[in-house]
């Protein structure tokens, strides 16, 4: 189950999403995430659906493998879902003993599920359509004014990357630890939930040192490497935009004042 | 002028109780002389604890010894302005191959070196192509290293060590972590570095039959080095190695335990290929 986050994972494939500049996929991101929370109507939910299932259409990642990453928030999907379905006041559709469900409630939850799943998919998108190191690129490079507030961005999105490396790892090592502390008669699953949390420790402990373990050595061969911070850096694949980037932002554009717009219609 | 020369080089880990307070020294290096010539492949054995990690780290400043000196690639080691200069001229390799791999696709991680080094982006390009077609591993290099196996990790390692085209490439432990393929794609890997592209190589092991082919060994035991010569010369000494808990080649052995029971064999045999051979004079002798 842990190993079927796809989150951070890069899906290689040969498609014009995954050619884009990082900075385009950024803003794309940015504008859809904004656009998730503005459309408030079914048209606007018809232009979401359709922009994302064209992205998707075009990128060449399987949809399957996208989906595995939604079983990650399903508690969280239900839990929002029964709060909005409960706890929205209105015109009352449906009465089960003392709950009430509204039907602005029933609407709300509705789009809430399509929000977060969408959500979920565009993001997940983004990792899955860009190395972690362009992604971090293109962060580096579109935040690189902060620099001059002494934020220091080349730290930041290298630590960004080194955490994304090293995601599957962990997991990969949280599942190897939970197996060995099973095959030792430890219970994750039963009792209440402090029972369960401290049952967790066994699990934590050993991950964390692991983890501390590997930074230092990862430090240490990153240094042996000649890495001293980001002055005096060369980039093998420096980001240079190219015409399908503008062409992008075009429809990033378009795409946003269609869906401003569909908010107007009733 | 020898490649890396180091006279009388010691080195202390402090070890400290919860206060900070020092309780004890750890000796990690006491007196160590090393001499290693240009395009020579050396080996350095030793058990755990033996020293020859720490020795390593010397070798490119990632640790200063506090008295001796040392001197690699011409240049003084023990003046820390030239750090950047010796990790160019020295790469390592480490012993897990996950904590050393940075980026998520072999490509980028090859890269990584010459990026902090500053190399023009066409001239990288050109260094991470070749690089990874002399360890073999071109046609994994847009490939993600989690999906790749010990041994091609490792050679993705060597690749990024390559690729800032040091003089000199030193492997911590290299094959400590993988399975027999993995182990012997590794080394052949590094000694076509040797052979092909004249890379001085220093391996430090525990494994005896990857130190046959070396051109000279030191074997190392509680911080000094206790022995040093050809691996004939070394492995024909198989008592003195039991002494310093190690191993020798299961053929050496072999050869060892049938001359103690009276056989006429030769010393210093490495190789099964030498023993058969051995074994086979012996009985056409007879």
């Amino acid at each position: 189950m842990i190993r079927d986050i796809t989150i951070g994972q890069y899906y290689p494939a040969d498609s014009v999403i995954h050619r884009l500049d990082p900075r385009v996929k950024l803003m794309a991101v940015a504008c859809y995430l904004v656009s998730l929370f503005l459309f408030r109507n079914v048209a606007g939910l018809v232009a979401v659906t359709l922009g994302l299932a064209g992205i998707i259409r075009i990128s060449k990642v399987p949809f399957r493998y996208m989906v595995k990453g939604l079983k990650a928030i399903l508690v969280i999907l239900v839990l929002s879902t029964l709060f909005q379905l409960f706890l929205t006041p209105g015109e009352t559709l449906v009465q089960i003993w003392k709950l009430k469900v509204s039907y602005e409630g029933a609407r709300n939850a509705g789009f809430m599920i399509i929000r977060l799943t969408y959500l979920i998919l565009g993001s997940s998108l983004l990792t899955l359509t860009t190395t972690p190191n362009q992604l971090t690129d293109g962060m580096e490079k579109a935040l690189r004014p902060l620099g001059k507030l002494h934020v220091p961005v080349h730290e930041v999105t290298m630590m960004m990357s080194i955490a994304l490396r090293f995601i599957p790892i962990l997991i990969e090592e949280t599942d190897k630890i939970m197996k060995a502390q099973l095959a030792r008669g430890a219970d994750f699953e039963s009792g209440n939930l402090v029972k369960k949390a401290k049952s967790m420790l066994p699990l934590l402990i050993p991950l964390f040192v692991s983890a501390f373990r590997r930074a230092n050595d990862l430090a240490m061969a990153m240094e042996a490497r000649c890495y001293r911070g980001g002055v005096g850096r060369t980039k093998m694949k420096p980001l240079s935009y190219h015409r399908r980037d503008g062409v992008a932002y075009l429809v990033i554009g378009a795409y946003f004042l269609g869906v401003l717009l569909l908010r107007k219609v009733s | 002028m020898n490649f890396i020369k180091a006279r009388k080089l010691k080195f202390e880990y402090i070890r400290r109780d919860e206060e900070g307070n020092v309780e004890g020294l750890l000796t990690a290096l006491d007196s160590v002389d090393l001499d290693v010539r240009q395009g020579e492949f050396v080996a350095i054995l030793g058990h755990n604890g033996s020293g020859k990690s720490t020795l390593a780290k010397h070798l490119n400043m990632l640790l200063q010894a506090e008295e001796g000196t040392l001197w690699v690639d011409g240049k003084d080691a023990m003046d820390g302005g030239n750090v950047w200069d010796i990790r160019k001229s020295t790469g390592m390799v480490f012993q897990n191959p996950d904590n050393q791999i940075v980026a998520s696709v072999v490509e980028e991680d090859v890269a990584f070196g010459p990026e902090n080094l500053g190399i023009p982006t066409g001239e990288i390009w050109k260094r991470v192509e070749n690089s990874l077609q002399s360890v073999g591993m071109v046609r994994y290099r847009s490939h993600s290293p989690n999906k790749l196996s010990g041994g091609q990790k490792q050679r993705v390692a060597i690749a990024g060590v390559m690729a800032m085209e040091p003089k000199c490439i030193v492997l911590d432990e290299p094959t400590a972590m993988l399975d027999p393929n993995g182990r012997r794609e590794v080394l052949e890997a590094v000694q076509a570095l040797n052979r092909e592209k004249e890379v001085t190589l220093i391996l430090i092991t525990h494994y005896m039959e990857e130190v046959v082919q070396a051109d000279k060994v030191y074997v190392m035991d509680s911080g000094k080095v206790v022995m040093q010569g050809t691996p004939r010369e070394i492995f024909s000494q198989v008592d003195r190695l039991k002494k310093y808990r190690l191993d020798v080649p299961q053929a050496t052995l072999l050869a060892y335990e049938l001359r103690k029971a009276g056989m006429d064999l030769p010393e210093g045999i490495l190789t099964w290929q030498e023993l058969a051979e051995a074994l086979c004079s012996q009985y056409q002798a007879r």
